[in-house]
């Protein structure tokens, strides 16, 4: 049984159809990562899993348990951080988690509460109102609100908007270890190089529309090109002939300095030796691989457009 | 804690936490109008004249239970339009408490904001005037129907809310006006007989009149009708605020 089934849903509102037809599943344990341009129906998606809108069509199942029909044992086994910086003024840091341990109808919470806070460096703002909060605190605070009642499934949508640098590393060593101790993540992130470090797997939208889904490593791997910037000391002229006739997308950038692209990365010792082969000296070589992002991007100019 | 048991002790700390606003202000504001009401009115009209109780005696049930009203319809309108408003509301959503859980807990909450207030102006007004007490079931009972009742309205309304200019709509153009016409500041038997039948189509006017008839054991009209109309009207508002809260309109997607 997987953590997440998602079988033919959609969702419109009014004309226009936020999700169609999509049909993913989330194995246990897997750090998964759900990524789209602004709009793409990640949101709507996510709120669909979690029972804050109400599908059209299809189902959706968490641990099993339909969000719809078994919509209180589903909301069990999921813990969701949403994108919002949302929280209840009235209370403090420890009030909000012990409310919502009670929501799920918790009674005593406390050392599980402890070393949340804990864990999300929010020890000593534990009696802090929130409204006193820093926008990154309040964030924090989002996450421990999801884990209060240690769901197996946990969602976070756009965790770490708008938080510095230090907090989201923190924030994702703390997100890594719950999946370390065998929790699935569902993440959404404008942050690739984020989703690259961390998701196994990942799924792109696009107009609603599912358009990829693949493990990290494979949608590394696709179309994989790699650009090899050498530098040459002795007798540059030698040199660019010789690629040229080994390869045809060779450029020369400055005297001696040359951008050599090649369908993949084993094929970089051969140019090298051959370099050797024509006695000239290496100053330097460094090579650029396309990273997530070259990806995402290109899977989204492939992707058809959609006007409704 | 249940999911039922926690919303309702957050939803009670929630005002009681501001309780000078939510209960210290109506109370004060009640014995305002019996000051200004009982220097401007008490020796113009006879409300009871085969009896003792004079209009400032008179005037305590109503601006009882008016705060009441006022108080529950506030306590569940602002909550839910403020947690839809500021987003906090996905922390309840996004839990298993239940349909009916959910609904009991903001009503429960509501009617123990307005009792307290009630208890509050009564508990008040009896350090100036002799209030007396003829059936405490009447009282508790009026009271808790119009406590449901408003609470009732007060979720519908700010179920419906998209911006707090709603709420303060519903309070200011339905609220105010029924409450005010329902016979909190005289008798029904005072007024002309177009008027009287007026009121008469007015629910808060049996919920005043018979909430009134717990203090003195007078009613305008027959009790029974009281009671059944203030029971039909609670059951039909609570029935019809449920099923909003279970269609998921404004709250789910």
């Amino acid at each position: 049984m997987p953590a997440l089934e998602i079988n033919r849903v959609s969702k419109s509102y009014g004309a226009l159809k936020a999700v169609r037809n999509v049909s993913f599943s989330v194995p246990r344990g897997e750090f998964f990562g759900l990524l789209g341009p602004n709009g793409a129906g990640k949101t709507t998606l996510i709120n669909s899993l979690a029972g804050l809108c109400r599908i059209d069509q299809g189902f959706i199942k968490v641990m099993g348990h339909d969000v719809k029909k078994n919509y209180q044992s589903a909301r069990r086994a999921l813990g969701v951080v949403p994108q919002e910086l949302v929280f209840d003024p009235f209370f403090t840091v420890r009030e909000t988690l012990t409310f919502q341990s009670g929501y799920f109808g918790i009674k005593s919470n406390d050392s599980w509460i402890d070393e949340i806070l804990d864990g999300l460096d929010l020890s000593e703002k534990s009696n802090a109102n929130m409204r006193s909060l820093s926008g990154g605190m309040k964030r924090r605070v989002l996450v421990a609100q999801a884990l209060v009642h240690r769901p197996p499934v946990i969602i976070l949508d756009e965790p770490t908007a708008g938080v510095d640098v230090d907090l989201r590393k923190n924030l994702w060593a703390f997100i890594q270890k719950l999946n370390d101790a065998g929790h699935t993540i569902v993440l959404t992130t404008h942050y690739l190089e984020e989703a690259e470090s961390l998701c196994s797997r990942i799924g792109m939208l696009k107009n609603g529309e599912l358009v990829c889904i693949e493990s990290t490593d494979r949608l590394l791997q696709r179309d994989k090109e790699c650009l090899v910037r050498v530098r040459v000391k002795t007798n540059p002229g030698k040199l660019m002939p010789a690629l040229e006739e080994m390869l045809s997308e060779t450029v020369c950038v400055d005297l001696g300095e040359y951008l050599i692209k090649v369908p993949n990365a084993s094929e970089i010792e051969g140019i090298l030796r051959r370099i050797r082969e024509l006695h000239l000296e290496i100053d330097a070589v460094e090579t650029e691989t396309e990273d997530l992002e070259d990806v995402f991007l290109s899977i989204m100019k492939a992707a058809p457009e959609r006007s409704e | 804690m249940s999911g039922f048991s926690t919303l309702l002790l957050k939803e009670t700390l929630r005002f009681w936490k501001v309780g000078f606003q939510t209960i210290g202000a109506p109370v004060l504001t009640s014995l305002l109008y019996l000051l200004i009401f009982s220097h401007a009115l008490k020796n113009r009209i006879s409300v009871y004249p085969d009896s003792e109780i004079d209009y400032l005696t008179f005037l305590v049930p109503g601006l009882a239970m008016m705060s009441l009203l006022q108080n529950a319809f506030a306590n569940t309108s602002s909550s839910l339009a403020q947690s839809k408003m500021m987003g906090n509301i996905v922390f309840i959503l996004l839990t298993p408490i239940s349909h009916h859980a959910l609904f009991a807990a903001y009503i429960t909450a509501a009617c123990v904001r307005g009792l307290f207030v009630a208890a509050g102006v009564v508990v008040a007004a009896m350090f100036f005037v002799n209030v007396p007490i003829h059936n405490i079931f009447l009282i508790l009972f009026f009271g808790t129907c119009g406590g449901v009742m408003l609470a009732a309205l007060g979720l519908i309304a700010g179920i419906w809310a998209e911006k707090f200019d709603h709420i303060a709509a519903f309070q200011n153009f339905v609220i105010l006006p029924m409450t005010f016409l329902s016979g909190v500041f005289y008798s029904v038997q005072s007024l002309p007989p177009m008027w009287q039948t007026v009121s008469h189509v007015n629910p808060f006017f049996y919920l005043i009149d018979g909430f009134r008839a717990g203090f003195f054991g007078r009613p305008d009209v027959p009790l029974e009708l009281s009671i059944f109309v203030v029971s039909m009207v609670t059951v039909f508002l609570s029935l019809g605020c449920f099923s909003l809260i279970r269609s998921g309109y404004k709250l789910r997607g």
